[in-house]
């Protein structure tokens, strides 16, 4: 893939200006958007109802940068006419604004989910949603730093890593199914996690959109084959013959 | 974002990893192979091969001395109304080199037509304005005429606006009502392909919205290149674009896939405000 | 006061001293002017009468008026325009359309301007040699030519120039409609430049219709009625160069009296052209 190595500034200083700021924000967003998801989950673990309303209140700041991106992006496309690598960029700075907000939505509904879970008497379980978690920060970590990286091949990483969060978010969900169907007692918990982990496993899908965004920003063309999908949870039944 | 007018004219997108490349598309109406121009000495065209496709819009961008407007010039060869400018090489139009001294000019200009970048009307009625053109070629009686220019007229989308002032001087017209009237002057020989070099760079923003969606809808009869130093322009209405550089043919193809993913850095350079 | 004040200040006072000075330059050259034509105007209204146009130039002490002055340099001007002006709307389109660039237009160009100031009394010289000298005697043919030799660089020129102000796109907007050359140039160009090329005729016309010099030695004079070209002429100017030369007081009316009608002629064709152009001017906008 040849793309054209991104060269030199516009004629227009200030359209370089408004483009960093751009990305900037998208970073910024980004960085934020991480730090809610780990310290949703550190409120899990820790069991700490304080530290999960801050998550649950921090959201908001991210949708206001969210807001301020597509300002931006209405500026940028009515004022700068963006064509080729700037267009794309500005549509990417678009997009993965709205993914990361998502993310963020995510987090907070983590967060959210603990705070009735710290009422409840805890389960054995909850290690293995900080793993899945942990995964899905590390995939949001990466496409982020490919971002800022303009580094395609590191968001096609991450983004074929997805798979592995879909199928360890599908072991998760056999598991919680597992114990629900031993002790009736577990369901509430055990929902609450269920759609911890399904919060989780969109943020790794919200993941995978901003690899997306990053590989066509960088080549202009959309990630050709389409991914393949370990999360089979919605053909899975009840299997309770065992 | 990138708006492309009429449905009916835009090619169907090829795969999106193929479409880097420039296409060669539909019919080829007329063709440069390996054309070369002089101007004096000044190498103004440096070995330009191009194809424009028939009843589609083609166009010609670059910074100023590129050599679109020379490129454009050959295709008619007006040039040739100067002295010291020398073209070699092959222009084709259907196959037929129109460079060929045997090739007739009268042919050729009644073939390929051409509107400049400011309005010219005749200093005559707007009647006679159309009527100049078609009188050299076709003997017709009134009412045929009559026909013709009013014709001419719907074609280039004026009519409505001066047919009850037919027999006034053209002069007497907006900017941008004297393009239109240029560009049914030049479709009122029905001409097969029509040039149009920078025909919006005199007029306001109305105006040129105007002739924007004429081109749009000339390109159903016509085949038409147009160099132009607006971007958007060449977006909004091309089907193909041809980026040129110091006289030379730098990167053809596509009109959306040259204006979102340019496979050569000088295109993108130039595209996105970058250059020099 | 700040130094952009005082900067400002001198400014002021050079812009003012500059502007009473000019004003005064002009006014100094417009005196001049009003006096002249004040002094023909008054003398010559004077000297007016029904007469004029109708008697011959009389004998010293005589009663008369100036129709045979008047009809032979009214003859002599239009032959003189009717042989000028065609071969100079050629010789202009020439430059213009076909030699615009080249060094043979660039030297005809030059020739031209020397033409167009030669002293007038040289083309006078040069058609007596040519025509007067060769054929024997004096004739209206003879003044008409010399005239024409005046009137050939002023077409000449403003044909050039005026075709070359039409816009190089409306040729090419015209040739690109596949019509040859020659049509374009007579059907559209002559058109566009029209409005230009008649000032031009126009303005020679009046500067011929002043001069003297080139009929003393050509058309010389003729004290009666004729209307044989072949023949010598009597055209205003001589006559009134030959009457205020000379003691009579009769002759000095009638000088000015036709100095009147000849300035009052000038005056009027100058206001002709401009309002050609203007008009022409008005349309355009």
């Amino acid at each position: 893939m040849n793309a054209p190595q991104q060269s030199g500034e516009h004629t227009v200083k200030g359209y370089d200006a408004e483009l960093q700021r751009l990305t900037g924000e998208i970073q910024r967003m980004g960085e934020a958007a991480l730090a809610q998801l780990e310290a949703a989950i550190d409120a899990v673990i820790e069991r700490d109802s304080d530290a999960a309303m801050r998550v649950v209140n921090a959201d908001d700041a991210i949708d206001t940068l969210e807001q301020d991106v597509s300002h931006d992006v209405v500026r940028l496309l009515a004022l700068r006419q963006p064509l080729a690598r700037d267009l794309r960029e500005v549509l990417a700075a678009l997009r993965i604004a709205s993914d990361i907000e998502r993310i963020g939505d995510y987090a907070a509904n983590v967060a959210k989910r603990s705070l009735v879970l710290n009422q409840l008497a805890p389960v054995g379980l909850t290690s293995a949603l900080p793993r899945l978690a942990a995964l899905a920060a590390s995939l949001v970590r990466d496409v982020l730093a490919a971002y800022r990286d303009n580094d395609a091949e590191r968001a096609l990483d991450a983004w074929a890593r997805d798979e592995e969060l879909d199928e360890q978010y599908t072991g998760l969900f056999r598991e919680l199914l597992t114990y629900m169907m031993e002790d009736p007692r577990n369901i509430t918990p055990c929902t609450h996690l269920l759609f911890m982990a399904k919060n989780i496993e969109r943020i790794g899908d919200h993941a995978t959109n901003i690899a997306e965004n990053v590989y066509f920003l960088v080549h202009g063309v959309h990630i050709g084959q389409t991914r393949r999908k370990g999360d089979t949870t919605a053909s899975l039944a009840i299997d309770d013959s065992h | 974002m990138i708006d492309v007018p009429s449905p009916v004219a835009v090619a169907p997108l090829p795969p999106a990893t193929a479409a880097a490349k420039p296409v060669a598309t539909g019919r080829p109406k007329m063709a440069a192979r390996g054309l070369d121009f002089y101007y004096d000495g000044f190498h103004a065209l440096k070995n330009v091969s191009l194809d424009i496709a028939e009843k589609r819009v083609t166009a010609l961008i670059g910074p100023s001395g590129c050599g679109k407007s020379t490129l454009l010039r050959v295709f008619n060869r007006i040039y040739s109304i100067y002295p010291k400018l020398r073209a070699t090489g092959e222009v084709l139009l259907d196959g037929e080199n129109i460079l060929d001294p045997k090739f007739p000019l009268n042919r050729l200009r009644s073939k390929v037509g051409m509107v400049f970048q400011k309005p010219v009307p005749f200093p005559m009625s707007i009647y006679d304005n159309i009527a100049y053109g078609i009188r050299h070629y076709e003997k017709l009686s009134k009412a045929e005429m009559d026909a013709r220019v009013e014709q001419a007229l719907v074609q280039g989308a004026l009519w409505g606006e001066v047919k009850d002032k037919l027999k006034q001087s053209a002069l007497g017209l907006s900017g941008g009502q004297q393009q239109r009237l240029c560009i049914a002057r030049a479709i009122a020989l029905r001409p097969e392909v029509i040039l149009l070099d920078e025909p919006t760079s005199a007029l306001d923003p109305i105006a040129t919205g105007k002739i924007e969606q004429l081109i749009s809808e000339l390109k159903e009869h016509f085949t038409i290149a147009i160099v132009t130093h607006n971007m958007q322009q060449a977006a909004r209405c091309s089907d193909y674009t041809a980026f040129m550089y110091l006289g030379e043919l730098v990167e053809y193809g596509n009109t959306e896939m040259l204006f979102t993913k340019p496979a050569k850095k000088q295109t993108e350079d130039y595209i996105t405000g970058r250059f020099g | 006061m700040t130094p952009s004040d005082r900067l400002y200040l001198k400014r002021r006072l050079v812009n003012g001293f500059n502007l009473v000075v000019s004003g005064l330059c002009a006014a100094f050259g417009l005196f001049w002017l009003i006096w002249i034509l004040w002094t023909t105007f008054k003398t010559g209204l004077a000297a007016m009468k029904p007469g004029l146009f109708t008697q011959m130039t009389p004998p010293p002490g005589s009663d008369g008026g100036l129709a045979n002055a008047l009809f032979g340099s009214l003859v002599m001007s239009l032959a003189a325009i009717a042989i000028g002006t065609p071969i100079g709307i050629a010789a202009g389109t020439f430059l213009a359309e076909y030699a615009r660039k080249s060094a043979l237009g660039e030297a005809i160009r030059f020739v031209n301007d020397i033409l167009l100031s030669a002293p007038s009394i040289v083309l006078g010289l040069f058609v007596y040699t040519l025509v007067v000298a060769q054929v024997g005697h004096f004739s209206g043919w003879a003044g008409a030519l010399a005239l024409a030799l005046i009137v050939l660089p002023v077409v000449v020129r403003t044909t050039d120039e005026m075709l070359q102000l039409v816009p190089s796109q409306m040729r090419e907007a015209a040739l690109s409609l596949g019509v040859p050359q020659w049509k374009v140039t007579v059907q559209v160009l002559y058109r566009s430049a029209l409005p230009g090329i008649t000032t031009g005729v126009l303005l020679a016309l009046a500067r011929i219709s002043g001069e003297t010099a080139p009929l003393l030695f050509t058309a010389l004079n003729n004290q009666y009625w004729s209307a044989d070209l072949s023949q010598p002429m009597a055209s205003v100017p001589v006559v009134i160069f030959q009457y205020a030369m000379s003691p009579y007081d009769s002759w000095h009316a009638l000088a000015w009296a036709g100095a009147f009608v000849v300035t009052l002629f000038v005056l009027l064709l100058s206001i002709l052209s401009r309002a050609i152009l203007l008009r022409n001017k008005a349309h355009h906008d």
